[in-house]
């Protein structure tokens, strides 16, 4: 008979080892998925986790883009995992992206085309602006109202990407575009391009806002006061109520931080990598960005890795798409089987298991 | 605009049709809530039962063989759910959302070969004298099997909960899984079977999409039903005839725009299109905010971990 036992404190070591795990068993069942849709496992996986950065030829184009990917999904995971710590459950980080970037890029095109070093700056505070507002009518309407976060949130992505179609063929459209529904480029512009830092290593602006915000995030949770406040409302909600924290603070804080970060995002996308504000802007970071807080186990240094590792499943599976002719989706599926086999190897890190019967205490 | 080119008829008819897949899904993840659990995979289950519906229905030519498939691949892929949050007592909140994700990843591989193409679709029953009737006919007795069906199930899963003693012990152990343990009961196989009865029906909601009401496979075609009808088992303080009246509603607004943008109008098509999430957001601030009675309604323990100590 197999038992669980909980454990007084999380495993350490665990905490550690059920990330790798995780990856591993993804791995041997990513590539049985691989088997059954005609593809060789081993030439996907290989395709998948080493060719883009070692292969020959493409490496050269592929690294780069490693950081590009990874910019946006750690500063988003970064912003969402807070939020996760405190128990509260933001999960339209997509929804605040394409918000950011519409806010952003609008600040900017409202003075086009004027010339000055102060545009770029602007969007970004317009971006982030955007991106907090979007998550402050969820933290607003919790803190009010006691209503769910969640749902909230999930459908202001869908009211998000309406507003997108609405504003890429309506008033943010290229005056010069003959018609097509799509803003300027503003990677073209010269006052809002977010070009790369240091030449062919994919490092913008926005990957580098996205170490700072690691490193802020780490100093938050283990330095400030606030970072311990949210670190007990989400394990004893009750013991941090009875220590004067204010819940609706940490809501509006969370909710607002997050949104913040994945304005921004949005905004050093649509202002480097993606260029326009078009119909199809919304990516889809915003959703793998929960994978990414998880799999980081909610830790900032964690997150940096797993957004690493999560850009470079992005870019592996678009090799393996273009060599090997596998579906595009089957990298989300990769993606979601990731987090499945992380939330189930976790109960190693809380719990013991013991076999043989176990004993009346 | 022309507002006269709207059949009132019509538009009640098409509000059944509508409403059905969210109705459905809704019955469902509420008896999962009703047993403790919140499973947020809703949209997840949804659209693989949509494709796995189509899949089967379009290979087979049989509709009906494709909705019990959807049921099947739904209750399974929330049996993976339940086997995490269960066995492997994982969170809830997050092992959901997987589910979601994993659900649009998977149905949009299997589907992929499948777009653009059409499927035969449910006939609409002929019933005796009461399909003939005048305007009531054509409104409400002349839909397809489906619509009957999700509306006795709504009735039976009523009849359950309040009636028989098994549906006793599953709002037991959504109450207190503690005492419900304390008496015997087998909590973790009553949470399973509730799942997995959820699964079965946002299965059976997904396929009505895809085999009925579109009729038609699309990539994402579930387009947030499954949230929606997460929100609606919220509206309806976890009570079957009020899941019914919610479904209904959403229906209703979800059919009114379309009719809106069909009958001409011209500006703002995505405005419109984004009102059925406006109101869902509008709805759950108007329940939640009489906030005594709505925390009174959710079951006590749902969300929360069940791990036997002794």
């Amino acid at each position: 008979m197999i038992q669980l036992e909980k454990r007084p404190q999380p495993s350490k070591a665990w905490t550690v080892a059920t990330p790798i795990l995780a990856v591993i068993l993804t791995m041997i069942f990513g590539g049985i998925m691989f088997s059954l849709i005609g593809t060789s496992p081993v030439e996907a996986i290989r395709t998948i986790f080493w060719d883009p950065l070692f292969h020959p030829q493409f490496a050269g184009f592929s690294r780069p883009q490693l950081l590009v990917k990874a910019g946006p999904l750690i500063l988003i995971a970064i912003g969402l995992s807070i939020g996760f710590r405190a128990g509260i459950w933001n999960i339209g980080a997509e929804g605040q992206y394409i918000i950011g970037a519409i806010c952003g890029a609008g600040a900017g095109l409202a003075l086009y085309p004027m010339d000055s070093a102060l545009i770029l700056p602007l969007m970004i505070v317009a971006g982030a602006l955007g991106g907090w507002a979007w998550a402050m009518i969820p933290a607003m309407l919790k803190v009010k109202f006691g209503t769910n976060e969640i749902l909230v949130s999930l459908m202001l992505v869908y009211v998000a990407e309406n507003l997108l179609a609405s504003v890429s063929s309506g008033i943010l459209r290229n005056p010069e575009g003959m018609g097509f529904p799509g803003s300027r480029n503003l990677s073209q512009w010269s006052s809002s391009q977010n070009l790369e830092l240091i030449p062919n290593t994919g490092m913008h602006l926005g990957v580098l806002t996205a170490f700072i915000a690691v490193i802020l995030a780490y100093v938050l949770l283990t330095r400030h006061i606030q970072g311990f406040n949210i670190r007990l409302t989400g394990e004893a909600p009750r013991a941090a109520k009875f220590a004067g924290v204010s819940p609706a603070r940490t809501i509006l804080f969370c909710l607002g931080l997050a949104g913040a970060l994945a304005g921004m995002a949005g905004l050093f996308e649509v202002t480097g990598p993606a260029g326009q504000i078009s119909i199809d802007f919304g990516s889809g970071y915003g959703f793998t960005a929960i994978i990414v807080a998880f799999l980081g186990r909610l830790h900032p240094v964690g997150i940096l890795l797993a957004g690493l590792l999560m850009a470079l499943t992005y870019i592996g599976g678009e090799l393996a798409q273009l060599m090997l002719g596998v579906p595009g989706a089957s990298i989300q599926l990769f993606q979601g089987m990731l987090l499945f086999f992380l939330l189930g190897v976790d109960v190693l890190t809380n719990y013991r298991v013991r076999i043989g019967k176990g004993e009346l205490a | 605009m022309d507002l006269s080119s709207i059949n009132p008829v019509l538009l009640v008819a098409s509000i059944m049709i509508s409403a059905t897949p969210i109705l459905l899904a809704a019955i469902g993840e509420m008896v999962v809530e009703k047993s403790g659990v919140l499973n947020l995979g809703v949209e997840g289950m949804m659209i693989t039962g949509a494709v796995i519906g189509f899949i089967v229905a379009i290979n087979t030519g049989a509709p009906l063989l494709g909705f019990a498939s959807a049921a099947i691949a739904g209750a399974v892929l929330s049996l993976t759910f339940g086997v995490l949050t269960q066995v492997f007592l994982s969170n809830q909140v997050a092992t959901g959302l997987g589910l979601t994700l994993v659900g649009l990843g998977l149905s949009s591989l299997l589907g992929k070969p499948y777009e653009g193409q059409k499927t035969v679709t449910l006939p609409k029953l002929d019933i005796p004298i009461l399909s003939d009737l005048p305007v009531v006919g054509r409104m409400l007795f002349s839909h397809d099997i489906m619509v009957y069906l999700s509306l006795c199930i709504v009735v039976a899963v009523w009849g359950f909960l309040k009636y028989t003693r098994a549906g006793l012990i599953l709002r037991a152990v959504g109450e207190s899984h503690e005492s419900a343990h304390a008496l015997g009961y087998k909590v973790i196989r009553v949470r399973m079977m509730a799942i997995m009865f959820g699964g079965a029906c946002a299965g059976l909601g997904g396929a009505y999409l895809s085999l009925v009401r579109v009729p038609q496979w699309t990539e994402g075609m579930t387009a947030g039903a499954g949230w929606i009808a997460l929100a609606i088992v919220v509206f309806a303080s976890w009570r079957a005839g009020r899941i019914l009246i919610g479904a209904y509603l959403f229906g209703g607004i979800t059919v009114l725009q379309l009719n809106l943008q069909a009958a001409g109008l011209t500006w703002g098509v995505q405005y419109l299109s984004m009102s059925p999430y406006l109101i869902t957001i509008l709805v759950l601030v108007f329940i939640s905010s009489n906030r005594s009675r709505s925390s009174h309604d959710a079951p006590a323990n749902l969300g929360q971990t069940f791990h036997a100590t002794r």
